[in-house]
Formats: C-alpha cells, structure tokens, sequence
C-alpha cells in the first residue's frame, strides 16, 4: 500500500510517498505526478524518505515521464532514498537518468538551479 | 530447507509473497542489499505472471517454493498451469527506446536477468515450473 501527500510552497509541488509501490499500487504513484503536471507545475521533488519499497511498476513510472518533464521544461528531483530503493534504480542505471539528491534542502537547491 | 507458498493471482498479494521470502530467508545470512535484490526479482516474476498469465484472476493459484540445494545456492520455483511466459525468449528493450516511447513496462525482466544468475523453465505434472537461480557469499558472523 502507498500514500502519496502532495506539499505545495515557494513554486514547488513536493510528493511525498509513504509505503511501498509495486504493480498494485504504481498507479497511485502515476496519478499524483500527472495531477502536478497537469496543474502547470514546472519544480517537482519527490520526497522518498519513507518509501520502503519500489519495484519495476514504480520505477517504469518514474522513466515515462523522463521525455514529457524533456519537453514540457518541468524538473523533478527525487530525495531520502534508501539504500534499497536506490539500488533498485540503480540496477536499471535509471539513477543516471533522474536526478537524486540525499537531502531535501540539496534538493531543492538542484531543482532551483535546473530551472534557472 | 524447503518453503512453500501458495497464492491467488492478485496483485494485492503481491506484499505477501515480498514477506514469505524476507522471513524464509531471515536466518541465512544473506547480505541486505542481495536479500532486497531477490525479493525484488521474485516480485517481478510473480506479478508478471499473474498480469500476462492469469490476467489477476485471483482464483488462479501459483506456487512458490524456496530450495537451498548447497550452501550459498538458492532456487526459487514458481509453478503454475497458466501460459508459458518465458522471459528468456524476450529481448529486453533498450533503456534509450523505452524512455523516447514513455514505456511503463518492459523493466521487470531487465531486472530479474540482472539479479538472478540463472532462469530456467521446466515442466512437471502437466504444470509449468521457472526455476531461478541465485548464488550469494554469506555474510561474515
């Protein structure tokens, strides 16, 4: 199960998921990233802090956005991973893909910078 | 040892079987990270079986079942009597293609080639078998 709480400040839309994402649950995941598109937001950070869990379904979410967020000048930086969530996007290399910071302030810092 | 585990093909018990295996494997010594690779493979198989195989039909049963044929080998075996679904006749998708075409899919099996050493498939009592293969050093103490 997964619970995703959506923050909005300073012109940033923060999710943060709680629990785990799998092919049950990544639709939730996907819903909550096309809402902060469609409402025009250009600095997307995804609090990982407590996701305990992600597997292909999740990750393959993350990934199909990689050209739209291309396209549409949107940046989405990702932060907290755990050792476990991280080496589940690294076995994919998609943590070369994404842009993954370890704190929140870094973050939000990184995803500043990117829309300049 | 030998553990053993049946589900229905739902996606919700998909969680179940990520648990079955942390607490069948919890006295083995087997190092975190590779411990969190292994759930992770056996998830992707076990739900893409349930997705293409059974299309969740949570009346469909597979079975799990967990072997450590030497020290260090484990061999995961899920047996079921739906479709074959044999990753190994899949060429992965390049990362470059799934991204340029926003493909959700087509990671799972990438990562199962990636963690586990080997993927077969058999057949016994009329019923399919995958078996998976996983080599691990021991954690020290």
């Amino acid at each position: 199960m997964v619970q995703i709480k959506r923050l909005q400040e300073d012109g940033i839309d923060t999710l943060a998921i709680i629990g785990e994402i799998d092919a049950s649950s990544s639709i939730e995941l996907d819903m909550s990233i096309a809402k902060s598109v469609g409402e025009g937001f250009k600095k997307i950070l995804v609090d990982c802090s407590s996701l305990e869990y992600i597997s292909s379904a999740g990750l393959g979410v993350f990934m199909s956005y990689i050209e739209e967020f291309k396209d549409k000048k949107i940046n989405m930086v990702m932060f907290g991973l755990n050792e476990k969530v991280a080496n589940n996007f690294s076995i994919l290399g998609l943590a070369d893909l994404l842009h993954i910071c370890t704190t929140k302030e870094e973050a939000k810092q990184l995803v500043n910078e990117l829309s300049v | 040892m030998s553990y053993q585990y049946n589900i229905g093909c739902s996606l919700s018990n998909l969680k179940g079987i990520r648990e079955f295996i942390r607490t069948s494997l919890k006295d083995y010594a087997i190092p975190e990270l590779e411990l969190s690779a292994i759930v992770l493979a056996i998830d992707e198989m076990c739900s893409n079986l349930m997705i293409h195989a059974h299309h969740c039909n949570p009346d469909h049963k597979i079975e799990l079942h967990i072997i450590e044929p030497s020290s260090g080998e484990l061999v995961f075996e899920i047996v079921d009597d739906g479709n074959v679904f044999d990753i190994n006749a899949f060429t992965e998708p390049k990362m470059d293609n799934l991204i340029h075409e926003k493909r959700k899919g087509g990671l799972g099996i990438r990562l199962v080639k990636s963690i586990m050493d080997k993927v077969e498939y058999g057949s016994k009592d009329g019923k399919n078998i995958c078996r998976l293969t996983k080599f691990y050093k021991k954690n020290n103490g």
